[in-house]
């Protein structure tokens, strides 16, 4: 091998290594901060106690991971049957004409940073449900809502390459056997495009449950468990988003400890998401 | 290549990284020290966690004028420093409260003021609160307007985040810290003043309270009077408005050199300057 492509690979390694090194890093520095604090509290004390109170030196982010699952689920409630019925109407029903003018919205909708959504909650969504329900409007739902938006092109956009790399053979079966077309849509191509929408769902867990600015604008932020859908909720996220400027001492480690606890919802999430067959149909 | 081995590779970057970031920052500061004489002094300051960050810009403010003091700022609690000062432990003791009587044989310099408004939506009728209501509403113990004289509605309790020092003020100031944070869990937080505005300004059934300088710009809120005192420069530097106090550097002896330096530039216009950017009120 000549030596100046042995000096490309190696320049080539060292790009690599950096993103990989980047993940390293930032794994051991949270742990590193973190772990002092569950360690201290006790690992189950910690993700179940029910209190809050950093000031005092009780550490319970139980309400946080209710607040984080809660919201993600709403969200997916809201946002799985329109990204999955939008993926479809692209892939298979629209015009090109039409799917073309559609198409560039989504991306819009992708582009938007995450504190417009939350401006638009608080100043829209927020007082919206504060008039309808006659409370304080920060809740689940203000929270499942934007999210719910905010992980739509996810969805949509990994669905859609999901329906349209169905081969063509299986949409002509069903039609040939005498199938209407909205019958091979969902007997046929959204079965067999399953592995790929739920990794799009699963990505678009991880962009919900990870996501911060809007949350912490809209959800209030009460470290209470929450009884109902328009109670307030604070997420994983928001606990270290709101708490991070003055914390300091062995509350900024809880906090570092509320980002191991993110972390490893984040990490299952990703392995979903590489589990399932890339294989589509069976 | 063997997964000890990109191990050991990582080890060694992450070593050089920390080697060069240390050894950065000493080099620094030597070159900015270089323009003026040599000689560097020190001045160590302990005492109340709600003076420090104030303290701490100051010392930066005053640095850049004067590159060869050195200012240690440490916390501890407005009781420390009081102790400390009388110690002799360090130069300059820090404290937000007013001294004791028996205290009073330290120099005290009042060097800011800080003054919490409560705040409520402008469509609320209500102008007066009394520090027991305020408190009872903050711990949950009122939860309608109706409770304190109001139209009925659920109060919505805006407070900020635990660690920010103006809550830590407010529950302390009112009693919502009766042996321990007793803010109610169902309370709306908001991570700054801005969004406590905002978020009373939306909800004409909320009540939120924030720093004076901050919420005497805002007009989309009302202050509120607390026992019938309105919140006003004067009120909060006559003390009669209760949810106020003092922020104090102490000395033992009359200051001298670096200390006294730095303590006349805290009462120069440039430091009441940097006072007053951080939304406490000036002394002079």
């Amino acid at each position: 091998m000549k030596v100046y492509e042995k000096i490309i690979q190696l320049f080539l390694f060292l790009c690599a290594l950096i993103a990989v090194l980047g993940v390293i890093l930032i794994t051991f520095f949270i742990v590193r901060e973190g772990w002092p604090v569950i360690q201290k509290v006790g690992f189950f004390n910690f993700i179940f106690g029910r209190q809050w109170a950093p000031t005092q030196q009780i550490y319970g982010i139980y309400p946080m991971i209710l607040g984080s699952i809660l919201a993600t689920l709403g969200a997916l409630i809201l946002g799985v049957p329109i990204g999955v019925g939008c993926a479809v109407f692209l892939a298979e029903i629209a015009k090109p004409k039409v799917a073309n003018i559609i198409r560039p919205g989504i991306e819009l909708l992708a582009g938007i940073p995450s504190v417009v959504y939350g401006l638009y909650g608080l100043v829209v969504l927020v007082p919206f449900i504060r008039k309808t329900f006659q409370n304080q409007g920060f809740s689940i739902l203000a929270g499942s809502v934007i999210l719910g938006i905010m992980i739509l092109p996810t969805i949509i956009n990994i669905s859609e390459s999901a329906i349209r790399s169905v081969p063509k053979e299986y949409k002509e079966g069903s039609l040939a056997l005498g199938g209407s077309h909205w019958q091979a849509i969902y007997k046929v191509i959204v079965p067999a495009a399953r592995s790929g929408i739920i990794t799009g769902i699963i990505l678009g867990m991880g962009r919900a449950i990870g996501e911060t600015m809007a949350v912490i604008m809209i959800t209030g932020n009460s470290t209470l468990i929450p009884e109902s859908i328009l109670s307030p909720i604070r997420t994983l996220t928001g606990n270290i988003g709101i708490e991070m400027g003055y914390a300091s001492g062995e509350h900024q480690q809880a906090l570092f400890a509320t980002g191991i606890v993110l972390f490893i919802f984040i990490m299952i999430l990703n392995v979903a998401a590489n589990l399932i067959p890339k294989k589509v149909g069976e | 290549m063997s997964s000890k081995r990109i191990l050991a590779i990582l080890m060694v970057i992450m070593v050089a990284a920390f080697a060069l970031a240390a050894c950065g920052r000493p080099a620094e500061e030597n070159q900015d020290g270089t323009t003026t004489e040599p000689v560097e002094q020190s001045i160590t300051v302990n005492g109340s966690t709600s003076v420090q960050p104030l303290a701490e810009e100051l010392a930066k403010a005053f640095k850049a004028k004067n590159p060869n003091i050195i200012i240690d700022i440490q916390g501890g609690g407005s009781g420390v420093g009081i102790k400390s000062a009388n110690d002799g432990v360090v130069d300059i003791g820090m404290s937000s409260r007013e001294l004791k009587t028996e205290e009073k044989n330290l120099k005290e310099f009042k060097i800011a003021l800080d003054g919490i408004a409560v705040v409520l939506n402008p469509a609320n009728p209500i102008t007066d609160l009394t520090m027991e209501q305020i408190q009872k509403i903050y711990t949950g113990e009122i939860t309608d307007w109706s409770q304190v004289g109001g139209t009925a509605g659920k109060i919505t309790v805006v407070t900020r985040e635990e660690g920010s020092g103006t809550r830590g003020a407010f529950i302390e100031l009112t009693g919502v810290d009766n042996d321990g944070d007793k803010t109610t869990a169902t309370a709306i937080t908001q991570g700054s003043t801005g969004a406590v505005m905002t978020t009373v300004s939306s909800d004409p059934n909320a009540i939120g309270y924030a720093s004076f300088g901050s919420a005497k710009e805002n007009t989309n809120i009302k202050m509120i009077k607390v026992n019938g005192v309105e919140a006003s420069e004067e009120n909060i530097s006559a003390g009669t408005f209760k949810i106020s106090r003092p922020f104090l550097m102490l000395t033992k002896e009359e200051p001298t050199g670096a200390a006294k330096d730095f303590l006349d530039f805290i009462l120069s216009t440039e430091g009441q300057e940097v006072v007053a950017s951080h939304n406490y009120l000036k002394v002079k």
